[in-house]
């Protein structure tokens, strides 16, 4: 790669739209973020429709034999991944709230590292600007 | 009687509304991995499943609801069961019809 083509940062953004453990989507979705966060991008993710229900807290997959993987979106923020966007729309329809959903923080080194919120919640209007605002999309 | 048994959410697949269409008074539905989002006491999905309390038993697999995060948010009525309690309605029900 040149080295003017290392130094492009791109826009990319994960859609999620799947309901956890039912289908690998939500656990493919997140080992791809964690790979893409190596690369230095400018990454958002996206939750809605069943997607929401990958971030509700309270997970325990013991008596289903598959690993509890929500632990790992905490971990999001350490890796430079803090635009997490949520559709209310989504939310309400299932009767959930923001309090329902795993608390994603992360530290903001031009704010003296302060605790922030990663999670953003959004309306459809403002997902279809996101959407429209990106270099890549990738849809899980 | 049958044992229906719903796998998918209602968000995203019309099973269970078929399911719910279909369905015998006195026959059970059991909800089952992502069908268990249909079980929850509020949302969309919450007025339909209390109507259905009234004329079918309903069962939600309880590791399903638990891997969720959704423990605490089943609908009062639905009565949890784990694995040999799934194979218990299955053996008591004529046949079991599985909405894919």
């Amino acid at each position: 790669m040149s080295e003017e083509a290392s130094g492009v940062v791109k826009k990319f953004l994960y859609i999620n739209r799947k309901a956890p453990y039912g289908t690998v989507y939500a656990l493919e979705s997140l080992e791809v973020v964690l790979i893409a966060a190596a690369f230095d991008q400018d990454v958002s993710l996206a939750f809605f429709d069943d997607g929401v229900y990958q971030i509700a807290k309270g997970m325990d997959t013991k008596a289903i034999g598959q690993k509890n993987f929500s632990p790992t979106y905490k971990a999001l923020g350490d890796y430079d991944i803090n635009k997490i966007y949520v559709s209310k729309e989504s939310l309400d329809a299932r009767g959930l709230s923001k309090d329902d959903l795993m608390d994603l923080k992360y530290e903001d080194e031009d704010d003296d590292w302060a605790e922030k919120d990663s999670i953003h919640i959004v309306n459809s209007e403002e997902l279809a600007d996101l959407m429209d605002s990106q270099d890549v999309i990738l849809s899980f | 009687m049958q044992l229906h048994v719903v796998n998918k959410s209602p968000f995203e697949k019309s099973t269970f509304e078929s399911c719910l269409l279909h369905v015998k008074k006195g026959s059970s539905i059991l909800f089952i991995e992502d069908g268990i989002f249909a079980a929850l006491n509020k949302g969309k999905f919450s007025e339909k499943v209390k109507n259905a309390l009234e004329n079918y038993k309903i069962y939600a697999l309880e590791p399903d609801v638990n891997a969720r995060g959704m423990k605490n948010k089943v609908m009062d009525g639905i009565k949890l069961i784990d694995y040999s309690g799934f194979v218990d309605l299955a053996a008591e029900h004529d046949a079991v019809q599985s909405w894919l």
